[in-house]
């Protein structure tokens, strides 16, 4: 499973231009599945249809994970050829100072800076460029418009991961990981890969909108506060998959949260609650699709969120792909 | 039960946001004195519905009339040292949550105390403080080891407040936001059950309107009322605030208007209190009303929607103040309203037909 | 056109009557069949040939900044909250219109005379405007207008240099995409186009919500009156739009990412017709196309946008060049819609 976190993170996928992260995914599932589709905003839709079970009543299960990555976007070029950019999503701006960028066609850029006021100052976006490295306007062959993300290779450490992007290939990677271990399941499930969830959970509004799920779980990453002086919050590294109670956009469906509990209890994995102060997931946005919807999130606890070295346990990422496929493997008891 | 009894009792129940469960038990008994259907949704909105009586002439109408019964509240982010760490669920005042009350619901219903540091100890600089949320914490009373036997991380936490007469017509309490509207709607339902009414009533307590309008939208997606109408609680004349910003307590319903409402739907509420000498406050709202009315007017392809504010002081305190002649208005206004709702009016509003492609 | 009829109308959010009004009278003669929803959006439909089963939704928003009368106090003066984003500091000293009467009133100031260093360099807050209409107290005031009144800027919709075709008015964000929409409404397509002129833009995308809900079509393109900060600044990233440079269009702003498919077609037509084009600067400002794209199962959308000075101010400015080209441009694009592949 690591070589596939390791694909998937290492590709390139900002919101709006999640092409390359969806060829690869549909690549990897559509043997394995009973459908695939592709929605008008570029939404990835799998489903595997309901194998029967005596007893069990067949819901219909939305699983969503986001394609898309943070990322930057060309928004000016001066005459000088350097390159002013916008954010895709939420960029952290004291992350950028020495970072690289990555073009569609693999070019690569780096983030340069004007000269602070003063020596302590923060850098902010609206001061910093791009310089791709050409001599003038005249060999650039960047335009406004230009998309890009930032470039970090995968490094496995042992248990833990680091890579750019675990949020959200991470939560990919665990549905991918479910559709191959194949799990028989009375329910009929819909893998959704999502769209531009970094930019306001658009693609979950359109393919909960489409799906018209009975019950949604989306899986994604939560901040954690195992750091030195971090925020308080019970959520660590290794303490297993996070059931979410509530972030900053949603609180979790009470019966899908004990759904979570009582499954993991049942089968014995570790797992932790979450209560995130800042930053949502697609559920949020599935919750209230069309009447409602009953929706959840389990999350994978990862530090260093949104810079280009996050960093993940693995048994975390186990704990979350056994729990999902416990999960789908029993009647709901809502 | 009389409006003042309820409000009393929805008041001093407990649920936060996306906790309403033993408020809803209560809406129920509320509601269905006077109605003939209960569905709780998805999301847990509570719906009652009282069937009018129409000619078959005529086709099915529908309005739904939506007043919020969630709270805003606290959850436990953290257990440290045999405190809590907490976080707030809805637009909270840091300043008031110092030195209040609250129950925890762990295992069990826990009293605990938002601490406060005792002045002695404070610098000049600190009493100038606001203290942050990271920095707030409460205290049950138990020692570590008893309070993670209790407690656990995501467990509620609501504030403690009894339901208090004060002198004149006022009242005060947590939660008449929106707990009041709940009442107001009951006030309707059982006003209704003497008159005369041929469009379906679809009484709403929603959930999670104070963390985004959340029951609101979806409720009104999966009933699909031809009109509706939020009822919520609006500021209050009170010292230090501008009459521009206020609505006077015990001076009546206070109708909106605005972008969120449906003009026809405005001045056919005015026209109701007028007829029936209601006394009425206009309450101009030039954007977004921050209430149940703003999700329902853009339900599905759009619902004519108007808003109706009970005057309330101290907003989202443990004291919130009004006056109950103000909720026994509101339900003979909506009552009057509803009564009055023909196929005429439909088609001043240009509802379409049902089973007819817009 | 029409352009000074429309940007001299009256139509903050919550209120566009008077634009609809006039918008219905220009294209009533040329379109198929039209409805007012429950919002107030105008939804005209020009039927296709049949020649192709797509419904494709343009629309431009008839709403504009404003404000609303909130309270009249003791000595007459109207209180009063803006409509939609208004910079504050614009307020001073501007004449307005009131309420279905289009009372006339003045946004008073203190003189310059009386006020001390530091007053002078400080920010009014709109809490502390009034509008003084030239009646003697409360009671009088209370006769001509009533809380909750409407009101908006009153400027006159002017041409300025010949040679640049420049004109001057309020509310060209977005009167300017109306008065595109209402010619391309003369277009038979192969395909069904509904014409949505919308409400409540500036108060959150209201109107565009409910329309493309019902309408549920294939494409959008959204026609606004865009940022054009083309100005003399200290230190120039970006005009965002440069004035007479054309319609720009955009690949993403605050509210959506445009279909890269709708896009290129936008660009190309623009290529081999040679009429003049940019694209915005990206991430600033938010349109319907925000609220449509994401209707119902998704909708792949684009805004084209006329450059407009000065925007949410009581007075901005476009070039004529610009909206002819931005029909242009939308005429020569529209028709190969029906063959385009909107898939991902």
């Amino acid at each position: 499973m690591k070589k596939l976190i390791q694909q998937l993170t290492e590709e390139f996928g900002p919101s709006g231009y999640e092409a390359p992260v969806r060829d690869l995914i549909k690549s990897l599932i559509v043997r394995h599945v009973d459908e695939v589709r592709v929605d008008a905003m570029g939404n990835l839709i799998a489903r595997k249809k309901a194998v029967p079970q005596n007893g069990i009543a067949s819901r219909r299960i939305m699983l969503a994970a986001h394609m898309d990555e943070i990322g930057v976007m060309i928004s000016y070029i001066d005459d000088k050829a350097f390159l002013r950019f916008t954010p895709i999503g939420g960029v952290f701006p004291s992350t950028l100072l020495g970072s690289r960028v990555v073009f569609t066609d693999g070019s690569v850029g780096v983030i340069g800076r004007e000269k602070p006021d003063h020596p302590d100052e923060l850098p902010s976006i609206s001061k910093m460029f791009i310089d791709v490295g050409a001599k003038d306007r005249e060999h650039l062959t960047r335009k406004v418009g230009d998309p890009a993300t930032f470039t970090r290779p995968f490094v496995d450490i042992g248990e833990r991961l680091v890579a750019k992007a675990f949020d959200d290939r991470i939560g990919c990677a665990i549905l991918i990981q479910s559709i191959l271990n194949n799990t028989v399941s009375p329910h009929e499930v819909y893998y959704v890969f999502t769209v531009q969830e970094e930019v306001g959970l658009r693609g979950a509004v359109t393919s909960a909108y489409g799906v018209e799920p009975d019950v949604a779980i989306a899986v994604d990453i939560t901040l954690t506060g195992d750091t030195p002086e971090a925020q308080p919050m019970a959520v660590a590294l290794g303490a297993g998959p996070a059931i979410k109670v509530k972030d900053r956009g949603m609180l979790a469906h009470p019966a899908v949260k004990d759904w979570l509990v009582d499954t993991a209890k049942r089968l014995g994995i570790p797992y932790q609650l979450e209560v995130l102060e800042m930053g949502t997931t697609d559920a949020m946005a599935i919750q209230t699709s069309r009447a409602g919807v009953a929706a959840g999130v389990i999350s994978i606890a990862t530090r260093y969120a949104h810079t280009p070295s996050e960093m993940i346990d693995f048994a975390d990422v186990q704990g979350a792909v056994s729990l999902i496929d416990g999960l789908l493997g029993a009647g709901l008891p809502f | 039960m009389q409006s003042k009894e309820l409000l009393k009792s929805l008041s001093e129940a407990n649920g936060i946001s996306g906790y309403e469960a033993s408020v809803r038990d209560l809406v129920r008994a509320g509601f269905m004195q006077y109605a003939e259907e209960f569905v709780t949704d998805t999301m847990g909105n509570a719906i009652a519905i009282k069937r009018g009586q129409r000619d078959a002439a005529y086709p099915q109408r529908s309005i739904m009339l939506a007043g919020h019964m969630d709270e805003i509240g606290l959850l436990v982010t953290k257990l440290e040292k045999g405190f809590l760490r907490f976080t707030t669920v809805g637009g909270f005042d840091l300043r008031v949550l110092l030195g209040q009350e609250v129950i925890v619901h762990g295992r069990q219903e826990l009293p605990g105390i938002i601490g406060s540091r005792a002045p002695h100890v404070l610098s000049a600089e600190d009493r100038e403080r606001i203290v942050p949320l990271d920095h707030l914490f409460v205290d049950v009373g138990l020692t570590e080891d008893e309070l993670a036997q209790q407690v656990q991380v995501g467990d509620v936490v609501t504030l403690r407040r009894q339901f208090t007469e004060l002198s004149g017509d006022l009242v005060s309490g947590k939660a008449f936001d929106d707990r009041a509207a709940v009442a107001c709607i009951a006030e309707a339902l059982k006003q209704l059950s003497k008159m005369k009414h041929s469009w379906d009533v679809y009484a709403v307590a929603t959930v999670q309107e104070e963390t985004g309008l959340k029951g609101a939208m979806t409720s009104a997606f999966g009933l699909t009322p031809d009109i509706g109408i939020a009822i919520d609680v609006g500021h209050g004349d009170m010292p230090g605030v501008s009459e521009a910003d206020t609505v006077k307590v015990g001076g009546g319903p206070a109708l909106g208007f605005g972008p969120n409402i449906h003009p026809l739907m405005y001045a056919r509420l005015v026209q109701t209190a007028k007829a029936d000498e209601i006394a009425y406050q206009i309450d101009p709202i030039p954007g977004a009303s921050g209430t149940d009315a703003w999700a329902m007017q853009v339900a599905r392809a759009g619902i004519p929607t108007a808003l109706i504010s009970i005057p309330l002081r101290y907003m989202h305190t443990t004291v919130e103040t009004l006056a109950i002649k103000d909720i026994e208005r509101i339900g003979r206004l909506l009552a009057r309203f509803i009564s009055s709702l023909d196929e005429t009016f439909a088609e001043e509003l240009g509802l379409s037909i049902p089973g007819q492609i817009p | 056109m029409s352009l000074r009829e429309l940007s001299e109308a009256f139509g903050p959010s919550g209120n566009e009557a008077a634009v609809r009004q006039i918008v219905l009278e220009r294209i009533r003669p040329f379109v198929d069949e039209y409805r007012i929803d429950s919002i107030g959006n105008l939804i005209a439909l020009k039927r296709g040939t049949g020649q192709s089963s797509r419904k494709v939704m343009v629309a431009a928003h008839m709403d504009e900044v404003g404000l609303m009368i909130v309270q009249v106090d003791r000595g007459g003066y109207l209180r009063f909250r803006p409509i939609g984003g208004i910079d504050p500091r614009v307020l001073l000293a501007k004449k307005v219109l009131i309420g279905d009467q289009r009372i006339p009133g003045v946004i008073g100031v203190k003189p310059v005379h009386l006020l001390d260093s530091k007053a002078r360099q400080q920010v009014m807050k709109v809490e502390d405007l009034s509008i003084d209409i030239g009646t003697m107290g409360e009671d009088d005031s209370g006769r001509a207008v009533k809380v909750g009144d409407y009101a908006v800027f009153d400027t006159h919709y002017e041409e300025l240099g010949p040679a640049s075709r420049t004109v001057k008015g309020k509310a060209l964000d977005d009167r300017a995409g109306c008065a595109v929409l209402i010619e391309l409404l003369r277009d038979r397509q192969a395909y069904d186009v509904y014409g949505v002129f919308t409400v409540q833009e500036e108060v959150g995308l209201r109107g565009a919500r409910v329309a493309a809900y019902s309408i549920a079509p294939d494409a959008a393109f959204v026609l606004e009156g865009t940022i054009c900060d083309d100005l003399p600044k200290d230190k120039d990233q970006s005009p965002t739009t440069k004035l007479g440079d054309g319609p720009a269009i955009t690949v993403m702003d605050r509210s959506f990412i445009a279909n890269q498919s709708l896009v290129q077609l936008l660009l190309r037509t623009a290529e081999q017709n040679g009429i003049p084009c940019q694209l915005k600067q990206p991430g600033l400002g938010g349109t319907d196309a925000g609220a449509i794209h994401l209707s119902r199962e998704g909708v792949p959308s684009v805004a084209v946008a006329v450059p407009v000075r000065y925007l949410h101010s009581p007075v901005s400015l476009l070039s004529l060049d610009d909206l002819d080209n931005t029909i242009r441009l939308m005429r020569l694009a529209l028709p190969e819609v029906s063959s385009l592949s909107l898939a991902h």
